[in-house]
């Protein structure tokens, strides 16, 4: 059967199969998904429900859906920016918990106090947060060459034991019999929730703001023209006297930027104080976003939108039909993997082998 | 003494994970593909290997299936890379994330069974020597095999036509496809191999390291594995060395709380990774040694022209 089937080179890239693969990898992963529950012994049909109906038949289940897709979006755009300039940081599980982290002792620090100035001083602490971690990655490529992939993660590793340290140290909460957590923040530390009875916050606007504002940079900006060239054609973007180091820094620091502000978004949004934990792997998952969202801040949105989906309907499956929730993360690789399959479809096409030419 | 012996043997059981799981990276390297799965491959091999000795009691199958589990791993990313022509790196990166989602649903089950360790072989007389004897005579097969595998590696990279061809291919996959060498051929194997050293890596860590599988146990080795390629220039006996350092700085961790040094254990966990940034950034100011010893295709996709 595959001998008959050939790839050819198409003469330019297929500008519809950038925008079908991502559907036809979706439509895979489902195939692979019901295979998967029939393996388990789960009615596919009702685990299908389970984690993709079921979560967001009701209005609060959509705003649900907000919450969790706010730091998804937020980072897959984040993301986005710097995969388009080659520039892998694959740390932003990590400047999300720094973010955390200083937007978190910001809030601390707040606690007597009440105004409307404390949210915004904590947004920016957690901006900060992430930029510094990205700093350091961004510096240690720039001065000293060395990969950025590699350690954006082990800092992310430290970022992690950080915060398990300090929350079992300086920011424990002084009356919380040594439980590893801090104080529940005060309420003025605590982002404006948008609608009553749920948990949607102010942070969903800002996910979007960052949408528009990364999709102007991109298209409208001499500044994402040089991301672009530099990512497409480096020794093009080099020639035109784009700053290589110059384009690392700006979206190291803007994607860290954006996931410590996701950081600071979480612990003052939905969770409210620090925990030894406070993301289930976001800064991971957002690098499938920025990939199903095809590296544009608007396919973001709404990879950001699927994917938390994943998380609310793996949390869903596990009340209903006691799947574990690891299913969640099995899914999520299944989709990455047949989108980069699929997307093979955009530089080549399908022939059967009988029309092929012999080659002279 | 009394301290200096045990030191030693956690020295050995540390590197020995990252070991088997550097060798395999430096063979799917030296053929030019670079494979950012490790950690996928480790976890899956680890989540396996402990399957399969609870249910069949046997370590040595446990052993072989973490292979299996590793090398089929692999399979999916050369099968993405080679026909799909897919990038290497997100195509890596989605193997560590699937393998690490997919290991937790197959370990649900097993998490807080208890496993004694695989057991370890006394070679006689030479176990009974002091000292020598119980550090080097007194292991278990897997740090005999990561060992010998050191000699494998090395022997099949230098002294070998074969290891001499996955060379060429990685150094210039054009040239080697003009002499006839299959390039498909031989990076799906490169990268096969990868895969099953990570998986046994892995294995070592649920069948011997800490006997028992919890969920994301391999905590970033796959990576501290692929710096550790970096580290060694590719040459194989610097990731011997390369692993046995980053197992005398886990020692640290284990035994500076024994000696009642008031650092807080967090911090010390942090030191690997630490110092993995430290030796990366060591090691990469040098751009020309890196590009002098990197093998010259790596990461870049084949195109054969005809």
């Amino acid at each position: 059967m595959l001998h008959n089937l050939l790839l050819i080179k198409r003469q330019t890239p297929s500008k519809t199969m950038i925008y079908l693969s991502p559907l036809l990898a979706i439509f895979l992963t489902l195939i692979a998904s019901v295979i998967l529950f029939l393996i388990m012994g789960v009615s596919p049909f009702a685990a299908l429900h389970s984690f993709f109906i079921e979560p967001i038949s009701t209005a609060y289940g959509l705003t649900e859906l907000a919450v969790k897709a706010t730091p998804l979006v937020l980072i897959g755009v984040a993301l986005s920016l710097g995969f388009r300039a080659g520039v892998w940081n694959i740390g932003a599980e990590g400047q999300l918990i720094m973010g955390g982290i200083f937007g978190g002792a910001t809030a601390l620090f707040f606690y007597e106090n009440t105004g409307f100035y404390i949210v915004p001083l904590i947004l920016i602490a957690g901006i900060i947060g992430g930029m510094c971690w990205a700093g350091i990655v961004a510096f240690l490529k720039t001065r000293f060459n060395a990969n950025e992939i590699l350690t954006s993660l082990m800092l992310s590793y430290v970022a992690a034991l950080l915060l398990n340290y300090l929350v079992h140290g300086a920011l424990r909460d002084p009356d919380g019999m040594n439980f590893p957590e801090s104080r529940l923040f005060s309420d003025s530390a605590l982002l404006p929730i948008l609608l009553e009875e749920t948990r949607l916050h102010i942070g969903a606007i800002i996910a979007l703001v960052t949408v528009v504002f990364a999709w102007i940079l991109l298209s409208r900006t001499l500044l994402g023209y040089q991301i672009k060239v530099t990512g497409d054609a480096p020794a093009a973007g080099e020639h035109a006297g784009f700053s290589h180091s110059k384009i690392i820094w700006i979206t190291m620091f803007i994607s860290g930027g954006i996931a410590g502000l996701a950081g600071a978004i979480e612990v003052s949004g939905p969770i409210g104080q620090l925990l030894p934990t406070i993301s289930p792997g976001y800064g991971f998952t957002a690098i499938i976003v920025a990939y199903v969202g095809r590296l544009h801040p608007v396919g973001a949105l709404l990879a950001g939108l699927l994917l938390a989906l994943t998380y609310l309907g793996g949390e869903t499956a596990q009340i209903n039909l006691r799947l574990p929730v690891a299913v969640t993360g099995v899914f999520q690789g299944l989709l990455l993997f047949f989108l980069l399959a699929s997307d093979v479809l955009i530089q080549y096409k399908l022939k059967l082998n009988k029309s092929v030419e012999v080659a002279p | 003494m009394d301290i200096l012996i045990p030191a030693i043997l956690t020295i050995i059981t540390a590197a020995t994970p990252l070991l088997f799981a550097a060798l395999g990276e430096l063979v799917t390297e030296k053929s030019g593909v670079l494979n950012l799965g490790v950690e996928g491959m480790m976890i899956m091999g680890a989540v396996i290997g402990f399957v399969v000795v609870h249910y069949t009691g046997s370590s040595v199958l446990a052993i072989l299936a973490s292979m299996l589990a590793g090398a089929l791993l692999a399979t999916v990313f050369a099968m993405l890379i080679l026909v799909f022509h897919a990038s290497q790196v997100p195509t890596g990166l989605a193997l560590t994330i699937f393998g690490l989602g997919l290991s937790a649903l197959i370990g649900q089950s097993m998490i807080g069974i208890a496993y004694d360790g695989i057991p370890k072989i006394s070679i006689p007389v030479l176990s009974e020597l002091p000292i020598i004897g119980e550090i080097f005579f007194h292991q278990d097969i897997l740090v005999y095999l990561s060992l010998l595998m050191v000699i494998v590696v090395w022997w099949f990279l230098n002294k070998t036509r074969s290891g001499l061809i996955l060379r060429a291919v990685g150094d210039s996959h054009d040239a080697a496809h003009a002499m006839g060498y299959s390039v498909f051929k031989i990076r799906l194997l490169a990268t096969l191999f990868g895969g099953a050293m990570a998986g046994v890596g892995g294995a070592y860590l649920s069948l011997s390291y800490s006997p028992l599988w919890v969920e994301g146990m391999t905590a970033g080795r796959g990576w501290i594995a692929l710096a550790l390629v970096v580290f060694a220039s590719w040459r194989v006996g610097r990731v011997l060395l390369g692993a046995y350092l980053f197992g005398g700085i886990t020692i640290l961790q284990l035994h500076a709380q024994a000696l009642g040094i008031g650092i807080p254990s967090q911090v010390m966990s942090m030191l690997p990774y630490l110092a993995t940034i430290v030796v990366l950034v060591l090691i990469s100011r040098d751009k020309k040694q890196i590009k002098l010893n990197a093998p010259a295709s790596l990461g870049k996709a084949f195109q054969p022209s005809r």
